[in-house]
């Protein structure tokens, strides 16, 4: 069955790939887009506006750096007059706080900031930027807002062991959300990945900490981790679904199932520019590739769980074992779970299972 | 822990119902949305930061006089607690 069975609940707007940040664990695809394919206020309008009109009921405005863009405002409450939902997916880079005032001012609902460490000399080695000390700015400047405010902790084997210093500085905001996200491995991040995954020892104390910390602040700050699949027993059941709950639009109006879509082989994307959403939503081959069931292959195909992790992720499965109809290999019924198994035995191996210096790093560029 | 019958329920910042009357009355709060009817609608619309949590209880009793009281009281104040450790509501 290739037909939703459901209109998708939130769009992904990635508003631009141009960023003032380099970091090592973006999920961007490797061929960025450049500013001058960027799609214009008056198609995002529209985007929005069938959006609304098929049940969406949140927008994530994320890129690259949404800040880049000077028609944010503009977008924001277009959004609004839709009827969505706005979260705010940024880095805090390029913000004033007069610009901040008049985007919560324009109908922004949620601000998600993101922290590459709880130090400057991490965040700085992570974003290749001076960033760290204008975030907490930008903490400051939202006190007096009625927004809501969440942070998103990227973590990985260089930051895991801040977590402390972490929870210490979300305590010490207003947020009343944190994210613990551990790193996913598409884009630059997959480019990155040796130097990316931690340890199994790290990711056990990590958890502990974590789970304390969740129920220390309960009621006052909502606590969530994200643990890196290559160490989980089942997959993440990706975008909750191929075409079932989620459609993303990138800066040249494409649209996506997922953001790492691109590197599947013979995918073929709609434009908002040609086609309305409702259409690409129930039509586009890219989304009914791998809407239902009758792509999977054993195990997926009679296995229990299918209907819980839809077989995990398609990109993934292609980037680590070369076909997108695969089981996830981080599946511990994949038959190729040694795949994953054999990177885990690397990273959990001395040398590089024990602190090093700073790693040869592959830095994300800004595109032209 | 089970919230103050004195205290004053408000949702917070960043949290609120959805604004297009086609779609389900929905609360919408960072990268979440519930859906809403009957009485969970109810509870969250006498949200307003005015009203005490015992008078939504009463309120609630009123429109639902054929339900236990009790049960009422009870259900409202484990949604209550839900709502606020979602960091949905703020409690004054």
């Amino acid at each position: 069955m290739t037909t939703p069975t459901s209109n998708p609940l939130a769009l992904i707007a990635e508003l631009t790939h141009r960023c003032p940040l380099h970091c090592v664990y973006c999920s961007n695809p490797l061929e960025l887009q450049s500013r001058t394919a960027e799609v214009d206020t008056l198609i995002w309008s529209r985007v929005f506006r069938e959006a609304g009109e098929l049940g969406v009921l949140q927008t994530d405005f994320t890129g690259g750096e949404p800040l880049t863009r000077p028609d944010l405002a503009e977008l924001i409450r277009a959004a609004r007059a839709a009827g969505l939902y706005v979260n705010l997916i940024t880095s805090g880079l390029p913000l004033d706080e007069t610009r901040l005032a008049s985007l919560i001012d324009a109908g922004l609902d949620h601000v998600q900031l993101s922290f590459q460490g709880s130090r400057e000399d991490t965040a700085y080695e992570i974003s290749g930027t001076k960033s760290h000390a204008h975030k907490l700015r930008v903490l400051e400047w939202l006190k007096p807002h009625r927004v809501a405010v969440t942070l998103n902790f990227v973590i990985h084997r260089r930051n895991i062991d801040q977590i402390e210093e972490m929870l210490a500085l979300a305590e010490s905001s207003n947020a009343t959300r944190v994210e613990f996200a551990n790193v996913q491995y598409y884009g630059w991040a997959f480019a990155n990945r040796e130097n990316l995954l931690p340890t199994r020892e790290q990711l056990t104390r990590s958890i502990e900490l974590l789970k304390r910390a969740e129920e220390r602040l309960r009621g006052k700050i909502r606590v969530e981790f994200v643990v890196p699949d290559y160490y989980a027993k089942f997959p993440k059941a990706c975008m909750g679904g191929w075409g079932r709950k989620l459609l993303l639009i990138a800066p040249n109006g494409e649209a996506l199932p997922c953001h790492a879509a691109r590197v599947i082989p013979g995918m073929l994307f709609d434009n908002v520019k040609d086609r309305g959403l409702r259409d690409i939503w129930e039509k586009s081959t890219a989304f009914r590739r791998f809407r239902g069931e009758d792509w999977m292959q054993e195990p997926c195909r009679s296995c229990d769980r299918r209907a819980q992790d839809f077989g995990g992720c398609r990109c993934q499965a292609f980037l680590l074992t070369g076909d997108a109809s695969a089981t996830d290999p981080v599946c511990s019924l994949s038959p190729l779970r040694s795949k994953v198994d054999a990177i885990l035995a690397e990273i959990n191996t001395p040398p590089t299972s024990e602190i090093s210096g700073k790693p040869g790093w592959l830095y994300r560029p800004n595109p032209v | 822990m089970t919230p103050d019958l004195n205290s004053h329920p408000r949702l917070a910042p960043g949290c609120r119902l959805n604004e297009k009357t086609k779609q389900p009355r929905t609360l919408l709060m960072p990268e979440r949305a519930l859906r809403l009817s009957g009485p969970s609608l109810e509870i969250i619309e006498r949200c307003d930061g005015k009203r005490t949590v015992q008078q939504i209880v009463t309120e609630l009793q009123s429109i639902y006089s054929k339900a236990d009281p009790g049960k009422v009281e009870q259900d409202i104040l484990g949604y209550l607690a839900l709502l606020r450790d979602q960091r949905a509501l703020d409690f004054s």
